[in-house]
């Protein structure tokens, strides 16, 4: 009998207020899944797919740009806040690149294949150069500074990049040509899917695949992964820690700038402010999947893209934005190493 | 007499004594040389400085936040809206037309201190349970938090006015007693101190007396065992935990005076501008305070009322006004043709330079972080350890250093 007291009382009264915001996130989490599920069965099949389609070509994209974020920060613990605007830049700078290739928004067919390859080519390039720049203008110098210095050289940063799109092309939203198939692709049983989100997920896969192969398999990918675990072991062993970030540096602004184009013809319609916002979803998606990870923000990415798609189409599009804000807190102080993080030794 | 003398010669090197002195000197003289000045028609500039006393109480309370305890908050602006919306629930009209059907009208006085004690509330829940995050991932949560509340605010339906936001506040009033027998009589030395938006003088004294209540308090603060205990946790949060800094207190502390010191300042700017929208609050309002702050010499209270000041004249006078200026200097010296916009193309000068805001704030920030660091103020204990870090960082394990 006392036994069995002492061990009710060890179920029911040691509740801290730990285990108590756990099993109240456990909750909120359950009770979203099972309301999501409900509207899901209401409205029928069709509809989810499409959603889920846009969800995951939405989430490609901030997967690609979630892939700067992570390693940035993986190498230099530095959120890049200029990432967001660098993304925005390879948008207005491929839609200004255009007339060089020969496109104009009334080409479409098989014949804009080899000349949107050199745009995506140009454009990677550009963004890489810019960032590269950024770094060693704005953060190098700050390397042994405090670390608040380097975070708001970052926010000036991307103001700089946004004031300068906003005094290219003014306030406005930008038309961007629709070169991609409009039509929909049947999965059978009356399920499609659009062509267009096809591709854009098929080309993102393609590049982080890429990257990944890069990262493990490359001389300067080790590099990478060595400067990152630490900085002055590596430097020790022969590493030019320099080269090194600024490396980072430009496949993450490439692969932005990739997601760029990607997002112009995806969306067809870019404004110099996007950029920030989409930037914070991204961020979000990267520390989602645990910061610092590769393959987790790219996980993160596809989650937060099928998240934010299911609030708008289910939900009210109004409530996203806190949604997706929300689940960034969340995961800070519930899991702060994200999905496939692992415990990082503060540094 | 004797007393004066020796207090100036002793602080005759000390920045901060010098710039108390001029702050207190500037703020008595500023309302009779702006008439003076402008022919008796400065009225409206009295009440920029007014506004510009906002951000200046806001800047000394993220300084407490970011300079005392090193927290980094980038959605401070949070704490200023919930501040603002909190004044607009208790002193309006409002809360009659929501279910509650009930208007409130607690006066000014009071309601500015249920914006600061909401805002407190505010930001110990925030502060709760993400102040045992390290440094950037509190970062990032407070600047998830300051997306999350103005948002909030826009959707809240019938109970935050939506959209549009809130209008029609309640005016702060003083009562006869204060007045004196002078109220309602129009002597030319003693005015009628009524807060209407024709007497915009009458916030400006507020808002001094304000910012100077608020420096003494964070000062004595500061000088506490409270803000020893900041500052041991902001150089070494182990340390300080192993010589007995209770570290959880403390920062929550921190975050919350910051917060109820923007809390103030949002209660005291709900009522000047009689309206609140969620529009006010975005993330370009915490990074302006935060560059301020940093602009101002981090740490240290004057400072960061120089940069509040000096930041605030760039951004909300100089730059709103530069274009009419060069439009005008352009037709003056005979280059008509920049003024004019061309379809698709040079949109006009004017245009041109209040687009390019957004760049010169940039540029602002980063010339501040790589050209001086240590802000135009800096705390001198603070500008002592910038000077030890670079020769430490060779020696001592990254570990160590924060």
């Amino acid at each position: 009998m006392a036994e069995t007291v002492q061990r009710l009382r060890g179920t029911f009264f040691t509740l801290n207020v730990n285990s108590l915001l756990n099993l109240a996130g456990g909750i909120a989490v359950l009770v979203a899944i099972i309301a999501t599920l409900q509207r899901v069965f209401e409205s029928g099949g069709t509809y989810f797919f499409q959603t889920l389609g846009f969800g995951l070509a939405q989430g490609a994209i901030f997967a690609l740009v979630a892939l700067g974020y992570t390693m940035v920060y993986g190498i230099i613990e530095l959120i890049n806040f200029a990432h967001g605007d660098v993304f925005t830049l390879g948008a207005f700078f491929s839609l200004a690149m255009m007339p060089l290739f020969g496109l104009n928004p009334s080409s479409s067919g098989a014949g804009v294949i080899l000349p949107l390859l050199g745009l995506f080519v140009i454009t990677m390039l550009f963004c890489a150069l810019v960032n590269i720049t950024i770094e060693r203008v704005a953060y190098r110098p700050l390397r042994h500074a405090p670390r608040l210095a380097p975070l708001i050289t970052a926010i000036g940063m991307s103001s700089l990049l946004e004031g300068v799109m906003f005094i290219w092309r003014g306030p406005f939203n930008l038309a961007y040509p629709d070169f991609l198939p409009e039509q929909q692709l049947s999965l059978g049983g009356g399920i499609t899917i659009a062509a267009k989100a096809v591709f854009v997920i098929i080309l993102a896969l393609i590049l982080m695949v890429g990257l990944t192969f890069f990262i493990n398999r490359s001389k300067l990918g080790k590099a990478m992964r060595a400067t990152a675990q630490d900085r002055d072991a590596a430097q020790l062993m022969g590493i030019n820690i320099n080269r090194t970030i600024s490396a980072t540096f430009f496949i993450g602004a490439a692969l932005a700038g990739a997601g760029g184009i990607i997002y112009g013809l995806y969306y067809n319609s870019v404004a110099a402010f996007d950029g920030f916002a989409y930037g914070l979803y991204a961020f979000t998606a990267a520390v989602f999947g645990g910061i610092g990870n590769v393959p987790g923000a790219a996980l993160g990415g596809f989650m937060i893209g099928v998240i934010a798609a299911m609030s708008d189409g289910y939900f009210t599009v109004a409530w996203t934005r806190p949604l997706i804000f929300g689940i960034l807190i969340f995961v800070l102080v519930f899991r702060p190493t994200g999905l496939l993080g692992m415990r990082v030794p503060e540094k | 007499m004797s007393r004066v003398r020796t207090w100036f010669q002793d602080n005759r090197r000390n920045p901060n004594a010098i710039a108390y002195s001029v702050f207190i000197i500037a703020a008595l003289l500023y309302p009779t040389i702006v008439q003076f000045w402008t022919g008796g028609n400065g009225d409206y500039l009295v009440g920029i400085a007014a506004d510009g006393g906002i951000y200046m109480l806001m800047a000394i309370g993220l300084n407490v936040v970011v300079g005392f305890a090193g927290l980094l908050d980038l959605g401070y602006a949070a704490f200023f809206a919930i501040g603002s919306y909190t004044y607009a629930e208790v002193a309006s009209y409002h809360l009659g037309v929501t279910p509650v059907d009930h208007a409130l009208h607690i006066p000014f006085w009071l309601a500015l201190f249920v914006g600061m004690f909401i805002a407190a509330s505010a930001g110990a829940l925030l502060g709760a349970p993400t102040l045992r995050l390290r440094g950037d991932y509190l970062a990032i949560v407070t600047l998830g938090f300051g997306e999350i509340v103005p948002i909030v605010f826009r959707n809240g339906g019938i109970w935050t006015g939506g959209v549009p936001g809130i209008s029609g506040l309640d005016v702060p009033t003083l009562p006869g007693w204060f007045q004196g027998p002078w109220i309602n009589q129009n002597f030319a030395w003693v005015p009628d101190f009524r807060f209407t938006t024709a007497n915009l003088t009458a916030y400006y004294v507020l808002m001094v007396l304000l910012i100077g209540m608020t420096v003494v308090l964070v000062h004595n603060l500061y000088n506490s065992r409270l803000g020893r205990a900041w500052m041991a946790v902001r150089e070494d949060e182990t340390a300080a935990a192993a010589s007995g800094v209770n570290t959880v207190t403390v920062k929550l502390l921190a975050f919350s005076i910051g917060a109820a010191t923007s809390g103030f300042a949002g209660a005291f700017y709900g009522a000047k501008l009689s309206y609140v929208s969620s529009e006010n609050f975005s993330f370009i309002v915490s990074v302006t305070v935060l560059a301020m702050v940093v602009l101002g010499g981090m740490g240290n209270i004057p400072g960061a009322m120089l940069g509040a000041a000096v930041l605030y004249f760039i951004l909300f006078w100089l730059l709103p006004s530069a274009p009419s200026q060069v439009e005008s200097l352009a037709s003056s010296v005979g280059l008509d043709f920049l003024n004019k916009a061309v379809p698709n193309g040079w949109p006009g000068i004017a245009e041109e330079i209040s687009r390019s805001k957004y760049v010169i704030f940039g540029l602002i920030l980063v010339g501040i972080m790589l050209l001086r660091p240590q802000g135009l103020l800096p705390s001198q204990i603070r500008k002592q350890e910038l000077k030890h870090e670079e020769h430490e960082a060779l020696t001592v394990p990254r570990q160590l250093q924060s």
